[in-house]
Formats: C-alpha cells, structure tokens, sequence
C-alpha cells in the first residue's frame, strides 16, 4: 500500500522581517520511484510556494542539491523516498551561508576555496595552437580524473567536526583539489609552495582523519588515498624545507 | 536601484560563456559575469560522452581532418547548417581541445597497443599506434565517419567546465551568480546592458556595458520531460525576442536524444552506442540494422529516435506504467567497461531507477535534448537586428548544427563560439563607448517591477505551474518527432488561449527574497512565447528535414525550404512574424545522407545562384556586417579530395 510520507522541513527565510527557523510539516503521497527532487516539487508547487531549495541538473551531476536528509548530507536529486522512513527531516547544510530553508550558498565558498588554493594550472608554458598536445599517459590522466570528479556538493564539508570548529579550514573538497593538482605533472608548483599552502591548520594538518567526510562523498571519490598522499608528499617537503633551512 | 557598469556583459557561466568572458579578460577588458547558479553548476557540467574535434589519434580516427568533420556536420545538419560556420567550427577544434588539455582538462590519453572494442555488435581488436600513446583519444558517436570524440570518461562537460572556471578564478573575472537577468536594456537599436533580478534578495537592478553576450544555454525545460536541467527555461532567447528587434531562428528544430531513461528523463550519452551499446525491442532483438544497415545504433540522433519511435508505432515497445520505452543493452560490455569510463551512467541507472546496466537492461525513449534553434547571430556572433548584442553557445543560432547536430558538437561549439565570437566580441567593445544612461535603465527596470507588482497583485487566479504543464503537454503531444499539420494546428490554438491567460497568473506568496514562485511567473511569457513560435514555425515549414519530420510532408524540399526560419514578436503585437532567409553559402551541394532513407526535392537553383543571394537577403532581415565578407572562410570545394567523394570521381 501506498505510504502517506510525512516531511518536517527546516523553514527560515532570512530576507523576511521577524522571520524565526522553524520546522514545518507537509504530508505526501508517495508514488512509485519517488525521490526528493519530485517529492520537494510537488510540496512547492502544491502546498508552500514560497519554499527554496536547489536544483540544476536532477541527475546527481551538479552539486546543487546537497542537504542534511534524516540527519546525514547528501544529494537530494537522487535519494529515493522508499529508502526513508515515513517521518523524512530536511535541514540544510550546516557551515555554509543560510539562504533561505533548504537552500545555502555552497558557490561562494567553493569559489573562494578555489583561489586559496589556486585551483589552477601552474606553468610557465604558453599555449602554442600550432603544436601538439603534451603528451600524458593514460593512467596519470584517470588519477587526476578520481580527484576531478569532486560536484563541489559541499556534504564533505558539512560532515566535518574539524570545519565546524575552524571555519577557514580547507575541508576534505579543498584537500582533494590540492591532490589533484599534485597528481598533475603540468602543474610546476614545486614542493615549498604546496608546502606552505598545505602544512598549516586550515590545510592537512587540521584534519582529524576520522574519514566522515569519506563516508558521505555522494560521488565516493578516493579521499583517504588523496589525504595520504598529499601527506606523504608533505612529509617530504618537510624535508625540503629542512635542507633550505641548513643550506642558508 | 543599483546600476553596475562593466565593459562587457556575459549573461550566462557555462562554458560558452566562460570561454568568452576570458577572451575578454584576456584583451584587458572589464568583464562581468551573471549566472543563475554558480558557474560549475551550469548545464554544461551534465555532459557526459565529449566533444568532436579531428585530431585522428586514435587508430580508428587515423586519417580523420577538419574536411572530414565538416562534411559530417554539414551532412548531419540536413543541408541547414550554414556551411561556413561549421567550417570556422571544424578548423578550430582541434586547437580548442588541446587548449583545453593545456588549461587542465585530463582527457583520456591513447594506450598504444591491442584492445577489445565492440563495433556494430561485434567484439574487435583494434591495435592502437604506439607512435600516438598518450596523445588525445577519442571514442565513436553517431553520424560520423572517423572516431572523433575526444572525452574524458563520461565527465567530458564536468572537466571542460571546471578546468574553465579555474581559469576564471585564475583571471579574477567577476562572477554574479544567482543573478537573473530579465530584460535588455536598449535603444535606436544597441545594446546596452540588462535589468537584472537578484535570486538572494529578490532586488532589481542594471548591469550596463559597451557589449553584452547571451550565452544561456538551451530552452529544453519547454518541453517538461527533458534531458536538460530545471534552469533551462528558455529565459536567455526570451531576452532578444522580447525587444522585438531580434530573430530567433529555426526553433522548431529540436533535437530528441535517443536515450533518455523511463523514467526521470535523465540522458545516458550516446557515448553508451558510441561504446557498443545496441538497442532492442519488447522481444530483445536488436531491430536498428534492419532500418539502417550502414550506421545502425549509430546514425544521427534524429534518424535513430525516428526509427525507435517508427518501431515501438509497430507495436514493438515495451509497455511500462510510464509509457512504451525501449531497451539499451550494456551488458556485453562488462564491469570494468561500465564503472570506469561510463560510471556516471552506471550510477545514474542504479540511483534513479535501480537498474544495474551491467546485468540489466536499461529502459529508454527519445526525449527532448538540444536546440538546434536559438537567437540568430551572423558568423562574428553578433546578433541580428541589435548591435553590441551577441549570443554564443546553445542559446544561438550561429548555425552549424542546421536542423540536426551531432552528438558531441555541441560541447565542443560552446568553447569553438567562445574563442571565435570571444575575440569578435573583444574588439567591437574595445571600439565601442560605454553609455550609462542611468534614466534609460530605470525606465526599462520600471517595465519589471510593474510586472512583479502585477504577478503579485491582480485579480486572476492562473496557476502559473498549471500553466507551464500545460505548455509542455501541448509540446509533448503534437510537436513531437512526428509532426502533422493537424497536430500542429491543435498546438498553435492552445497555445494561442494559453498566451490569453497569461495576464491572469497569480503569484500565491510575497515572501521576500528568491520567491520561487515570483522566479517562474517571471519566466512563463517567454516559455509560452517560445513555445508558440516552435509549434507555429513547425507548422509553416511543410517539408521534413532533419529533426523536423512532418508525416504529411515527407520530402526534404531543397527547391522551397533550404532556408532558415526568423521569428520576431513585435512589442505588443498577438503573433510573431516569419520570414525566411538562405541558410548560407554552399559548398557542399544538398544531397543524400547516407542514412535515413526519405526522399528528396532537388533546387531549381544552381549553387551560383543561391549563393549570389545570401549576403543581401540576410542584411535584409537584419544581419550586421561581418569582419569578413560572407563566404571567406569556405575553402572552396576541398570536400573533393574526400572519399566518398573521391572515389566517385
Ligand atoms: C544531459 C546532457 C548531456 C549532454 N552531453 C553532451 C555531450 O556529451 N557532448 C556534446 O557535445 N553536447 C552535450 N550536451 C549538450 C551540451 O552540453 C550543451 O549544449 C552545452 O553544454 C550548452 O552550453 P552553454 O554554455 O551554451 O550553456 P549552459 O552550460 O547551459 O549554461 C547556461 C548559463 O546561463 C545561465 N543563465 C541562464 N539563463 C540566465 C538568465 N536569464 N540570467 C543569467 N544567467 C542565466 C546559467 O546559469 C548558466 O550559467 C548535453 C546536454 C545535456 C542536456
Ligand atoms: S578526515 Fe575528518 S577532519 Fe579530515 S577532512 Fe575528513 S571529515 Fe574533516
Ligand atoms: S569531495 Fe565529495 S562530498 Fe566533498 S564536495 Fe566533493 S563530491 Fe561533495
Ligand atoms: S540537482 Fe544536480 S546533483 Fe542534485
């Protein structure tokens, strides 16, 4: 028999004057292979108007839609009701900046994680459209692939007891793009300049190495194989370091 | 109100617009980005199977070039494309990919040596060059004659867009995301910015600029059940068709993806055919060669949906509670296969409708996927009828796709656009003044919150979501693959009684802030407009050419409709207006596919003659000129030296 779903959904909208967080209960018909994205929809369209929540892709590509679903973050878009209870609790992220109910600003912090660790390409190299490309094997460019397919969703992050107590930390997101430009032989960044960017609170040595943020990546990407090897490396540009050190 | 000055405004993050607004940056231009969503969250990281450029590295791409990629286009396009674009296209790929690896993106690398493939249902070994290992690969997608898809598993949007931004963040560009722009600002005909919506605080404000660019992407949301994202309302052609000055072009021309999965409508990319994924029927028996023996699961999307939806109208589907659909068979090509290189594929089969491809087979059914139309651009990017407007990616009508494009053109046409119609911009803004007329501004923004005020307060009670299924359910219905006059005649009435009771919509809340409902009140003239002008213009053109096949008029008529199809919607006016321009120079003379059978009406023009006309009846309609004159580009009849054509001689 069809279940009558309860949903308790966290409402705040902070552009309202005397607006307070509260929860709020809607009921819903669940129909067959109903997942959150849907379901979300029909409460919007049918009952509360002025709900908000993201949605891009609805196709677990984008990122846009991660919340704390019955207490853990992940991908609303592709969470089927059939693998909840009746109740379902929705509150969104914690840690980034509220929007408004489920909707938080997960772009503006990836974005600024992304010029701190300047999520680029280093090189002195210029471009030439005449020549071929430079050549990398296949294996090397599938590494940095495990690593590139990181949505940006942001439930690392919110799964994080480090970053809720330092908020400047890089997170799990920003030490899996530090992985990916170091798996990448065209990034000349030597072994100083990670170091520094790396060996500090907000970098790899804040992080506790519980792996919550390895048990909730939607898109299971290698976190612990990443975190160890930055650390390897790391522990190698102490070495580094320690050569200048003597050498000066 | 806040009025922001910029020299350039980009309306629009995904990768056609990232590409130009770093064309511009890279001038020493001040450019200002608007989006949605954050950049990476636009559409274009949801491709999956990659983007076409003849590097020919592969084995099976050996002896691939620009010509070769170029007559597949031009081919696939149905004769629509304008030949000259798709040349600026062809020629520039290769460049725009290996820039793109030079930018960060980690494309799939050659493995010298053998390799088991399936190829038209048979597993083959093919043996890669070891001179090329590690240069760019490239898999098989259909209607083309080499393997040319250059990818990166099935994440190719997902790398290209991220490896982009990065470059963005790298250039300091401005990004505005969840911004909303709703009109053109302008006047004796220029271009001078946008009214804009902010999606954080509900606020009206102006961006004004020397150049503005629409780079929006596509308008599939029309249709209801579609591949593409929930934003992909339509809301960038609605800009320029609303000032009433500029074309839209050919937009009844819509691509049906052959795999969209049943259902959800979520795409699995043709890279799954390209692969060696066949289709089956209700009996599992592989029906494609028995319609298309040469390309079989791999003629172009328009033939291939028609032939799926012709076999299923045979009672040959599968019945499903969602509909008849049919089956992607995966299976033969293994674990290893389907959780590495398509495991966005495999997890959105397990995730959405917990179907394990290796074992499984998947359900599928053409779905709306790609706009083939959009607003109309000379070869610079320069919109019709408007200067200092430009529009590049999906949203335009630059036109190398004609009425049908292949898979894998279109990503890689976002970055060839923002290269090509990036500089163009660069250099018409570099010459251009930056008139900040701040009353000009307020009296077009006064236009939207009159409409707010409006949405929010008058006496009707149109629901605008009804309104919008509606809208679909008229698409889905009668402007579908197989179109009729009579279809097409229900379409336009009901769209027409729609478009009566738009003023009657009635936002429900006034919640301050992103008001989602206020959001698709905002939006739903534009759909229904749009929409009017795909159903009216699919009518008009009683020929059947590429995605656009009418039962009742079978024939490709290249004696009356080897033409492109401009609508206007003069402020205030109940209808749009249609005028019909040549599609470009021609190199190529029409002439048969090579696959999807149909007939043919030859033009009674020579090439001479057609070609003659082309300048003067586009300047007519309102064509700005070009930096270089019309038909520069073409290198003229260098298709000879290609088989087949070189064999025929
Ligand atoms: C599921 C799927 C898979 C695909 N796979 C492939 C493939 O493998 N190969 C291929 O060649 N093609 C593929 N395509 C097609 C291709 O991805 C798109 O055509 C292309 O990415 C469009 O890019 P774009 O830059 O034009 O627009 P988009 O990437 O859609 O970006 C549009 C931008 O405009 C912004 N925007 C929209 N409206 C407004 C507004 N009013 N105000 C401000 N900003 C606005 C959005 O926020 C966004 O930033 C696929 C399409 C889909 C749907
Ligand atoms: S291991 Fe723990 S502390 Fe480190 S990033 Fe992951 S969740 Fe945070
Ligand atoms: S690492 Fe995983 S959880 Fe964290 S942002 Fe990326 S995809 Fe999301
Ligand atoms: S909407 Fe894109 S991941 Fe959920």
């Amino acid at each position: 028999m069809a279940r009558t779903l309860t949903f308790k959904i966290f409402r705040y909208n902070p552009t309202k004057d005397n607006d307070e967080p509260h929860i709020e209960t809607y009921e819903l018909e669940e129909t067959p292979r109903l997942n959150l994205f849907t379901a979300l929809h029909r409460i919007r369209e049918k009952q509360a108007p002025d709900l908000m929540y993201d949605f891009v892709c609805r196709a677990g590509i984008c990122g846009s839609c991660a919340m704390m679903i019955n207490g853990r973050p992940t991908l609303a878009c592709r969470t089927l009701t059939s693998d909840l209870s009746d109740t379902i609790e929705l509150y969104p992220l914690p840690f980034f900046k509220l929007l408004g109910d489920l909707s938080v600003d997960t772009g503006v912090w990836f974005h600024d994680m992304a010029k701190r660790v300047e999520s680029w390409i280093h090189t002195q190299k210029e471009f030439d459209p005449t020549a071929l490309e430079e050549r990398m094997d296949n294996a090397t460019a599938n590494k940095i692939y495990g690593s590139e397919r990181c949505i940006e969703c942001g439930c690392c992050v919110a799964a994080c007891a480090t970053a809720q107590v330092y908020p400047d930390f890089l997170g799990a997101a920003g030490l899996n793009r530090i992985g990916r430009f170091l798996f990448d032989p065209r990034d000349q960044r030597g072994e100083q300049e990670w170091f520094e960017l790396v060996s500090t609170d907000v970098g790899v040595f804040g992080c506790i190495g519980m792996m919550a943020c390895d048990d909730v990546c939607p898109k299971d990407l290698p976190l612990l194989e990443v975190f160890s090897y930055i650390r390897r490396k790391m522990n190698s540009g102490v070495q580094v370091a320690v050569q200048d050190l003597e050498l000066s | 109100m806040k009025v922001i000055t910029t020299d350039v405004l980009i309306i629009g993050a995904g990768l056609a617009g990232e590409r130009a607004a770093i064309a511009s940056a890279q001038a020493g231009l001040d450019v200002t980005m608007l989006s949605l969503v954050p950049p990476r969250r636009s559409h274009s990281a949801a491709a999956q199977g990659g983007m076409q450029a003849s590097l020919g590295n592969s084995v099976k791409g050996a002896g691939d070039n620009p010509t070769i990629h170029w007559l597949d286009t031009v081919k696939g396009s149905d004769w629509g494309a304008d030949q000259e674009v798709a040349r600026i296209f062809a020629d520039n790929a290769p460049i725009a990919m290996r820039e793109m690896a030079h930018f960060g993106v980690p494309w799939n690398r050659v493995e010298g040596g053998p390799r088991d493939v399936y190829i038209k249902g048979k597993k083959t070994t093919i043996v890669e060059d070891f001179d090329n290992e590690g240069l760019i690969t490239a898999r098989d997608f259909g209607g083309t004659a080499k393997w040319r898809t250059c990818y990166t598993a099935d994440g190719t949007g997902h790398t290209v867009l991220y490896a982009m931004d990065n470059l963005a963040v790298q250039l300091d560009i401005n990004i505005h995301d969840r911004m909303e722009a709703l009109s053109l600002i302008h006047e004796d005909g220029i271009c001078m910015g946008a009214i804009v919506r902010c999606l954080r605080t509900g606020d009206i404000m102006a961006y004004m600029s020397k150049s503005t660019a629409i780079a929006t992407g596509g308008y599939g949301r029309l249709y209801g059940e579609s591949t593409n994202a929930v934003i992909n309302e339509g809301t960038g052609s609605w800009l320029a068709l609303q000032t009433g000055q500029v074309p839209l072009a050919n937009m009844e021309a819509v691509q049906f993806h052959p795999t969209g999965i049943v259902p959800t409508d979520i795409l699995v990319t043709e890279g799954c055919r390209g692969d060696g994924g066949l289709l089956l029927d209700v009996d599992e028996y592989r029906f494609m060669p028995d319609y298309e023996p040469e390309k079989q699961e791999l003629a172009s999307r328009d033939v291939v949906s028609r032939r799926m939806k012709e076999h299923i109208l045979k009672g040959k589907g599968v019945q499903s509670s969602y509909g008849e659909h049919l089956w992607l068979d995966l299976r033969h090509l293994g674990e290893q296969h389907l959780t590495t290189k398509l495991r966005e594929v495999y997890d959105i089969c397990m995730y959405f409708i917990g179907v394990n491809p290796i074992k499984e087979l998947i359900p599928v059914r053409p779905t709306q996927h790609y706009s083939m139309g959009g607003i109309r651009v000379n070869k610079d990017g320069h919109a019709y009828g408007l200067k200092g407007l430009f529009a590049l990616g999906e949203v335009a009508n630059w036109d190398m796709h004609g009425f049908n494009r292949l898979g894998g053109n279109s990503l890689a046409e976002t970055v060839v656009a923002g290269m090509v119609v990036g500089e163009k911009i660069a250099s018409y803004t570099k010459s251009a003044e930056l008139n900040a007329k701040v009353t000009l501004a307020e009296k077009f923004a006064k236009e939207q919150t009159d409409l707010i005020h409006h949405l929010m307060n008058n006496d009707g009670s149109e629901n605008v979501y009804a309104i919008r299924d509606e809208i679909a359910e008229l698409l889905k219905d009668h402007v579908h693959i197989f179109r009729t006059g009579e279809n097409l005649e229900k379409a336009v009435k009901g769209l027409k009684a729609i478009l009566g009771r738009i003023k009657n919509v009635k936002v429900r809340t006034s919640a301050p802030g992103m008001n989602p409902e206020l959001s698709q009140a905002l939006r739903i003239e534009g759909m229904a407009k749009q929409a009017y002008i795909i159903a009216q213009g699919a009518l008009l053109r009683t020929e059947s050419r590429g995605a656009h096949t009418r039962e009742d008029y079978p024939a490709r008529d290249d004696k009356n409709w080897l033409n492109r199809t401009l609508a206007t919607w003069a402020v205030g006016a109940d209808e749009p207006a249609f005028n019909y321009e040549p599609v470009g120079q021609l190199d190529l003379p029409p002439g048969d596919r090579g696959y999807g059978g149909g007939q043919m009406i030859d033009m009674d023009l020579t090439i001479e003659q057609y070609n003659a006309k082309v300048d003067a009846e586009q300047t007519a309609l309102g064509k700005h000129p070009t930096s270089e004159p019309i038909g520069f580009r073409i290198p003229k009849e260098l298709w000879r030296e290609e088989s087949p054509y070189k064999d025929a001689k």
